[in-house]
């Protein structure tokens, strides 16, 4: 079907008509356990990990030659390593916010999305923790003195530095997502154990699946969990960007120590979040034909979400100026000023072009219908979400207190390698993870279909055939 | 202890044993001797090392030296490698180990003597503190006498004795030598000519007579690219003979400087700057300030400090001090009247302060300006008062650039067969219309004595390596002609010659250390009967009793100066040459601390510029702009007297606006690893019918852009009203002051200490603090490179300049105030502010920077991580971070140079200003083991020391009678952005000017705004 | 359709979990025992020397004070180990030819100095003054031991930092009369505590805490 066919569009459905449990089955399953690894997937592949190699060398490089190799200087202390930290960790919010609070919500639309929600979440942790490990440029020292632990020196780490809840935050952050992804692949992994004809994939397969018979018991233990683990992922989605907010809040720097950054760093992130979510969900659905799974539906939810917390990000902005002017502080008016017509006025004014004239157009339905311009968008707000960060750090640390200790900011080659190649890490880790597991869930998947209303499991639907 | 100092002292004892080890030095003499020692500091200098100003070359080192790094931050966390101990075999008298010896001596400006006291730690000189008993170092130093001991230790200075490149001993050159000298002797020396520099050592003086004595016909030339001579020829004309002025500022009241730098050069700056400031310093609520008017070409240090600053072409100015003799009712002709406005209330002012006036002009003016000061000085009654005068300070007071014309000459026509250059480098620093090198050619014999293998080494058949002043026996005269004996710190480390050694050579004495030559010296000048309490006094205070010359009456001759010389008006662009401010001549160029030093006004680094006007650059359409690479800027060509020149632009605020300033000094081929290839050479242009100005430059734009390492890019001339609002240099003239002393508290509201959320900690016992009177400070830089030079910190070369990742802990800022034409200029040196409530020591993950019990904000490096954020959360950026391995840890005698009281910092680490905690410490540990109170003012910070001002004060603010007490008391005393509650530790005593309110005020804050656009912007 | 395991793998399972968590624990607890370990710091690990030097026969038998050799104890950061000249002194005479002392002689001869082995290495970064401990009553062997047992000296104690801060943050736990300062065998009374008190009182003891006290 033509899930751009307006007539579907009121209500419409968020799985294709036709489906039963065993189609569900095939079409998801066939993507992972098929023999031939299709030609796309391996240039994307491909690509991906030559990218990755890219961050290799720079790594390599920071480590023997020593971070003066970035762009960073005095007073920039802080360039492409914290913006991208931040930029990653923000990305890295969608998954838990779908699986999470869209499960609470009892939101049945994300069923199709929150499989590979999760995934894209992981991975994005993944890189934004490569930043904070090795912006030190050591972080052989870093490593085993951020930690406490009864050490020879008898001292911990200073606890009122953002830095170290920093530590905390996205570490455990990082542990429940990866808990509640594993959790809700069980009954997949179960699936495939079940259906694959290959004996070692049944193996590695069946040691994922930890046994799963889909007994009546397992079901009941899986929903405890998956809820439980909902409830403790929820209150994280706030937190981690609230204290990623705070390494700036806390600061002194005008342009930082601002008491909204909370609310709109969380709400940057999910924003950002769900661009990538499309960003990668559009690709996916088209290359292995998922339309049927991911609906036009759900496109336009996603699309609503993201316009919704644009506006939120742009009422930011807003404030941000406002209380500028209104504070009538010397360093925080020059600051705004700086920042619209001062040597980096091109990026603030990008800045507000993507996050805030672009999510807008969202509200016609024309455009929030039309795949190719939710896609740019996409694009767009994650260029946008960046050039954010950009502005909150170099513009405010360049101009500072003292005229005479100002500086400029340009990052530099390996800048860009350590940045390109964490997104080459990304896209990696997200190529296997398409290759080796279901990236919608199935099961869940066949809650939603026509006529089931409970749980079916793999184990049972193998059964049925 | 590092286990170098243990290595070589023990070479140090040995020689010892043998030498009876009557003074410490003694035994050090032979220190470089040693074989080990001698190739341990020999070994190739690592190439990646040197590569201060290369970048690329720098990485590929880093490259290399990160690794070995990375490895040993690895397995750090296991076990530390074997050290040894190596002691003494015989321990040399006076020396405990882990306690620093203070030794007295005098460094040599332009051949005058500059009293210092040098710290060394066990044989290894370290460090150089003025010598309070000194004339002219009062306990201060500049710049130049700080920078000494890099000088000492530069890895690139000539080793050994060359003959056309090929290494020889000394035996081979005196055997060399004596064909030579007895083809001479049968000329009685027709052919023999010695090239000196300014020569104030009575001892080489006497060697050089007795010299001329055995070669009757010989010539002994001077020749040094910033001499006396306009000053001598002006005493020459306006009292028949040449006399050396001295002046009193402290007795002056108005002083009036006609482009006399006398606080940034010249042999007594260090005691006219103390002198100076004293008179500028406001005790209370009280004042007995002088005031300066200065009229110059080119911006100083001194103009900045004016309260009356005149900026004119240097050809003009004649005309202008011929204006003010004239208004004082000598009978002048030529003056320049445009400037009636200006002279007129000038003249007034020193009529009223007869007898305590000063009128002072400037090397760089002709002779007849030199002539109408001192007329006016008599006019004035100021002779005998503010100004005295002695016999010359030189041993041979002589027309330096006529010499060298003679030189030049008898080498082109054949008539010289010998020649030796006694130091100097004329070669490279000789007028270039001289065409000097093509004449040295024609020499069939030509040697040369320098630290250097320098463009004239590279020119001589032989060249001898030159003991370093820290390394060898000399005497010199101070510019007052107090004597002051030269002894050496540490035995040459090269085995270099020293110009007594090598003159006692060709005396036929080839054998005689200069040791032997000094003392025999002074034994004839002391008498046998007590000489030796007498020359141990000499070398124990740095200076011989009551050998300062004695004031000359003198009375003016009506003479030539009457008439102007030349016509002053020229039309069209001028070009000014002046010495430049952190590598003189030239002399320094290999000086990585003085190369990195930022220049007091235009805060450029490594290279020279041509400086010029806003609106000469506006009419030029030059843009400076700054990147993150640095601050881009338009290459001119310079075309004067057809030479042509690819220079730099750089814009400078207050310069006269027809004329371009070249500094000396850049340019240099062979200076060593460090200073060749830096900037150009202006000597290229300069002339000898031209030392300092000429007419006739042009100037255009080549359409390419340059780079240029610039610590504090145009910010604070675009954003000046923001400087203003922001109150960070406070200043008001005596008026408001006395109508309102606190000004400068009333400027911002310091929020009350109770304000942070934690309770406030009290300070039992100490509280450390600090004061830094803005009225005193004249921006000399001597602070910034005494810290350097306490704390071991690393030079970093000009890509890391320009990036701005320069490490100096203490910097000076530099504000305008006023319109760009002519505006006020204020310094502000800023260093760690030790706030009690520091922003950078929450932020810390690792507890990296926290407070000490007595108020220090500590740096511990060897906890820091290196995340960076204190120093974005420090509203001062005084936070310097070792982006790279900056520190050189292989070049053996960079080691023997370093502070072993302070941790030599390695690559990604945080670092500071410590207030020198080490001094702190060893102050405490002392008074403790004594079982007694530490005294107000046993603790000097480096650069409290340093500071010929006097400006800065160090001490205990929890002491009510300590002098840093009382200094913030002062209602001058305000924090540097105290409104943020970081109360900082460190305060600033706002600074009073003192204009004539008959003056008009030609450059307001309007005038400020209206020229704003000429300022050049950054681009994106 | 076959099981793909047999059913003991529930068990292994089971136990792998617990596996995992004892065996992440015990690495912690592995690497904070080496670091303390005398692998890590040489406590109590004699060194070999140029010369056999025995402080157990000269401090313990000949009962020669420490200051004879360590002169700059009282006034000096380090407490200077001894020119060849010292033991001269009285090797001149005594042992004079005893080949175990040849290395002395043979410096003596050439000028050449002795090269010990550093047994109480502080890393570069710490900045220790012995002046200032002697002085306030903290004898040689609290940080040295019982020299006068040690035929070859060993590091008696860890010099790890929470080591040096035991002491500054409870100085009376430690502190002697001055006149016992160099007594290797003096051993702290009964009522070490409240002597210690009175100690820190008389000798205004303040020992610091700040990081600037060492690290500069």
């Amino acid at each position: 079907m033509s899930s751009a066919n307006p007539m579907d569009l009121p209500g419409a459905p968020i799985l294709g008509p036709g489906h039963t449990l065993g189609t569900v089955t095939d079409k998801i399953g066939d993507v992972v356990l098929t023999r031939k690894t299709p030609r796309g997937w391996l240039g994307g592949f491909a690509i991906a990990f030559g990218l990755l190699q890219l961050m290799l060398l720079a790594v390599v490089n920071l480590l023997f030659v020593g971070i003066g190799v970035w762009g960073v200087t005095i007073p920039i202390g802080w360039g492409f390593d914290i913006i991208n930290f931040v930029w990653w960790i923000g990305i890295g919010h969608a998954g838990t916010l779908i699986s999470a609070i869209l499960l609470l919500m009892r939101q049945e639309w994300r069923m199709s999305i929150n499989r590979f929600a999760e995934a894209m979440t992981l991975f994005a942790v993944a890189c934004a923790a490569f930043y904070p490990i090795f912006h030190t440029g050591r972080p052989w020292v870093a490593a085993y003195w951020l930690l406490p632990y009864p050490n020879t020196m008898g001292l911990w780490p200073n606890f009122r530095s953002p830095l170290i809840w920093d530590v905390f935050a996205v570490s455990t952050y990082a542990t429940v997502s990866a808990l509640f992804w594993y959790v809700g692949l069980i009954p997949d992994m179960a699936t495939l154990r079940d259906k694959t004809g290959s004996r070692l994939l049944k193996v590695v397969y069946g040691m994922g699946a930890l046994g799963w018979r889909g007994s009546i018991r397992h079901w009941h233990n899986y929903e405890t969990a998956y809820l439980l683990l909902a409830g403790l992922a929820t209150p994280l989605v706030v937190s981690v960007h609230t204290v990623v907010s705070f390494d700036f809040a806390t600061g002194l720097v005008p342009g930082w120590h601002a008491t909204i950054f909370p609310p709109y760093f969380v709400a940057g992130a999910v924003y950002a979040g769900f661009a990538m979510v499309l960003t990668l969900a559009i690709p996916l659905r088209w290359y292995y034909r998922l339309q049927d799974f991911i609906t036009m539906r759900h496109l336009e939810n996603m699309a609503k979400v993201m316009m919704a917390t644009g506006l939120v990000v742009a009422y930011g902005y807003v404030i941000e100026a406002f209380m500028a002017w209104y504070s009538g502080n010397t360093y925080e008016m020059f600051m705004m000023k700086n920042r619209m017509t001062g040597p980096y006025a091109v990026m603030y004014w990008c800045l507000i072009l993507c996050n805030v004239v672009t999510p807008n157009l969202l509200w016609f339905k024309r455009l929030r219908t039309s795949i190719p311009f939710l896609f740019l968008v996409a694009l767009v707000v994650s260029v946008g979400m960046w050039l954010e960060r950009f502005v909150i750090i170099v513009t405010s640390l360049h101009r500072d207190f003292l005229p005479a200790s100002w500086g400029m900011y340009a990052g530099t080659k390996y800048d860009w390698a350590a940045f390109i190649g964490t997104i080459g890490l990304f896209l990696t880790l997200f190529f296997l993870f398409v290759r080796v597991l279901p990236a919608i869930s199935m099961f869940e998947m066949k809650t939603i279909l026509p006529g089931s209303g409970a749980h079916g499991s793999g184990g049972e639907a193998e059964k049925a055939r | 202890m590092s286990q170098e100092s243990f290595v070589d002292l023990s070479m140090v004892r040995r020689r010892l044993a043998g030498s009876g080890g009557r003074r410490y030095w003694k035994s050090l003499e032979e220190l470089a001797a040693t074989p080990g020692f001698q190739n341990f500091l020999e070994r190739e200098f690592p190439e990646q090392a040197s590569e201060w100003s290369d970048p690329s070359g720098r990485r590929e080192f880093l490259r290399i030296m990160g690794a070995s790094l990375a490895l040993a931050g690895l397995t750090a966390c296991t076990r530390q490698p074997e050290e040894k101990i190596v002691p003494y075999v015989k321990s040399p008298e006076q020396v405990v180990p882990g306690r620093p010896l203070f030794f007295a001596t005098s460094v040599l400006d332009q051949g005058f003597a500059k009293g210092v006291l040098v710290e060394s730690h066990l044989g290894r000189p370290t460090k150089i503190e003025g010598n309070p008993e000194h004339p002219a170092s009062l306990g201060a130093t500049d710049a130049f006498g700080q920078a000494t001991i890099l000088g000492l230790y530069d890895p690139d200075r000539s080793k050994t004795i060359t003959n056309r490149g090929e290494i020889r001993t000394w035996g081979a050159f005196l055997t060399a030598l004596q064909p030579a000298l007895a083809a001479q002797k049968a000329l009685g020396g027709a052919g023999f000519r010695i090239l000196t520099e300014t020569v104030t050592s009575p001892t080489l003086a006497a060697q050089l007579d007795a010299l001329l004595a055995q070669y009757p016909a010989a010539k002994w030339h001077q020749y040094q690219p910033v001499s006396a001579d306009n000053a001598r020829a002006g005493a020459e004309l306006a009292f028949g003979e040449a006399l050396a002025a001295q002046y009193r500022l402290a007795e002056a009241d108005v002083i009036l400087s006609l482009e006399a730098d006398f606080l940034g050069s010249g042999p007594a700056n260090v005691r006219l700057i103390r002198e100076f400031s004293g008179r500028r310093r406001i005790e209370g609520e009280h004042a007995r300030l002088n005031r300066l008017y200065v009229v110059e070409g080119s911006p100083s240090i001194t103009g900045a400090a004016a309260d009356h600053r005149l900026p004119l072409r240097s050809s003009e100015i004649e005309g202008v001090a011929r204006a003010v003799a004239a208004g004082l009712g000598l009978p002048v002709e030529g003056a320049d009247r445009a400037h009636a406005a200006w002279v007129g209330p000038l003249v007034k002012d020193l009529r009223k302060h007869g007898g305590r006036s000063l009128v002072l002009a400037g090397e760089s003016q002709p002779a007849e300006v030199h002539a109408l000061a001192h007329a006016m000085n008599g006019e004035l009654g100021n002779l005998g008062k503010t100004v005295v005068f002695t016999a010359p300070v030189e041993a041979r007071p002589l027309n330096q650039l006529a010499s060298l014309r003679d030189l030049v000459a008898d080498m082109a026509g054949g008539e010289v067969a010998l020649l030796l250059v006694l130091g100097g480098n004329p070669v490279y620093n000789a007028p270039a219309d001289l065409a000097l090198a093509a004449a040295l050619d024609q020499v069939p014999l030509r040697i040369h004595l320098g630290l250097y293998q320098d463009e004239t080494a590279e020119r001589c058949h032989w060249h001898l390596a030159e003991a370093h002043g820290l390394e060898s026996w000399s005497d010199a005269r101070a510019f007052d002609g107090s004597v002051s004996i030269v002894q050496p710190l540490i035995a040459p480390l090269y085995g270099g010659k020293s110009a007594h050694e090598v003159l006692a050579a060709f005396l036929g004495f080839g054998d005689r250390a200069g040791y032997q030559v000094v003392r025999e010296h002074w034994k004839g000048l002391f008498g046998a009967d007590d000489f030796e309490g007498r020359w141990q006094r000499a070398v124990h205070d740095g200076v011989v009793a009551g050998s300062a010359l004695p004031e000359k009456p003198v009375t003016l001759a009506s003479g030539d100066w009457v008439r102007p010389a030349r016509q002053a008006r020229n039309p069209g662009l001028e070009i000014a040459f002046r010495a430049d401010p952190t590598i003189g001549d030239g002399r320094f160029a290999n000086n990585g601390w003085l190369q990195e030093l930022p220049k007091p006004l235009t805060k450029l680094t490594w290279e020279n510029a041509a400086l010029l006007s806003p609106r000469l650059a506006a009419r030029l359409g030059i843009a400076v702009s700054s990147t993150a690479s640095g601050a881009t800027t338009d290459l001119v060509e310079l075309r004067y007297a057809g030479n042509a020149l690819k220079v730099p632009a750089w814009i400078v605020p207050g310069h006269p606006e027809d004329s371009v300033t070249l500094h000396l000094g850049y340019g240099r081929r062979k200076a060593g690893r460090v200073g060749s290839g830096l900037g150009v050479n202006a000597y290229a242009l300069r002339r000898s019918d031209g030392l300092w100005f000429g007419a006739g430059l042009e100037i255009r734009k080549t359409g390419e852009r340059a780079i240029l390492a610039c610590t504090q890019d145009h910010w604070t001339i675009e954003h000046e009203t923001q400087t203003t609002k922001r109150h960070l240099v406070r200043s008001a003239d005596l008026a408001e002051f006395e109508r309102n002393p606190h000004f400068a508290r009333e400027m911002s509201e310091e929020p009350p200490a109770d304000l942070s959320m934690y309770p406030a900690h009290t300070y039992r016992g100490h509280a450390w603090g600090m004061t830094i009177d803005l009225s005193a400070c004249v921006g000399c830089n001597a602070c910034v490179v005494a810290c350097q030079s306490e704390n071991n910190i690393p030079v970093v070369g000009k890509d890391q300049v320009a990036r701005g990742r320069e490490m100096q802990w203490i910097r000076i800022d530099r504000y305008y105030q006023g319109g760009l034409d002519n505006p006020e200029t204020h310094h502000q040196p800023v260093l760690c502010m030790h706030c009690e409530n520091a922003p950078c020591e929450v932020v810390c993950p690792v507890a990296a920077t926290v407070h000490s019990d007595e108020g220090l904000n500590d740096m511990v490096y060897n906890r820091c991580v290196g995340t960076r954020y204190c120093s974005n959360n420090c509203p001062y950026k005084v936070r310097r971070f070792n982006f790279f391995l900056y520190q050189d840890w292989d070049t053996p005698s960079l080691k023997l140079m370093r502070n072993p009281d302070v941790t030599v910092r390695s690559r990604g680490v945080m670092e500071k200003c410590t207030y020198c905690v080490q001094r702190i410490n060893q102050a405490r540990i002392d008074a403790k083991n004594q079982d007694r109170p530490l005294r107000d003012g046993e603790i000097e910070t480096a650069c409290q020391s340093v500071c010929p001002a006097r400006a800065i004060v160090f001490g205990d603010v929890n002491d009510p009678k300590s002098r840093v007490t009382g200094q913030k008391s002062s209602p001058r005393n305000y924090g540097l952005l105290a409104d943020l509650n970081t109360r900082p530790r460190t305060s600033y005593l706002a600074s009073v000017r003192n204009p004539n309110p008959d003056m008009p005020r030609e450059a307001g804050p309007g005038a400020a705004r209206a020229s704003l656009e000429l300022g050049s912007g950054p681009d994106v | 359709m076959s099981q793909v395991f047999h059913r003991s793998m529930n068990t292994l399972a089971r136990a792998s979990l617990a596996i995992g968590l004892l065996g992440a624990g015990g690495g912690v607890g592995l690497v904070m025992a080496v670091s303390r370990s005398p692998y890590a710091t040489r406590q109590g690990v004699a060194r070999e020397q140029p010369v056999p030097f025995s402080h157990q026969h000269h401090v313990g038998g000949m009962g020669i004070d420490c200051r004879y050799c360590h002169t700059a104890v009282e006034t000096s950061a380090v407490a200077g180990i001894p020119p060849t000249k010292t033991c001269m002194n009285c090797h001149s005479q005594i042992w004079a030819d005893s080949p175990a002392l040849e290395p002395v002689r043979a410096s003596f001869r050439t000028g050449n100095s002795l090269q010990w082995v550093r047994v109480y290495d502080l890393p570069e970064f710490v900045y220790f003054d012995h002046s200032a401990h002697v002085n306030k009553g903290v004898g040689c062997s609290t940080c040295h031991g019982r020299v006068d047992l040690m035929p070859l000296l060993s590091q008696e104690t860890s010099l790890l930092m929470e080591w040096c801060l035991e002491c500054h943050r409870a100085p009376e736990r430690f502190l002697r009369p001055k006149g016992e300062v160099y007594n290797a065998a003096y051993q702290p009374p009964a009522n070490q505590l409240e002597l210690g008190k009175q100690l820190v009182k008389l000798y205004d003891a303040k020992p610091r805490t700040s990081c600037s006290t060492c690290h500069r």
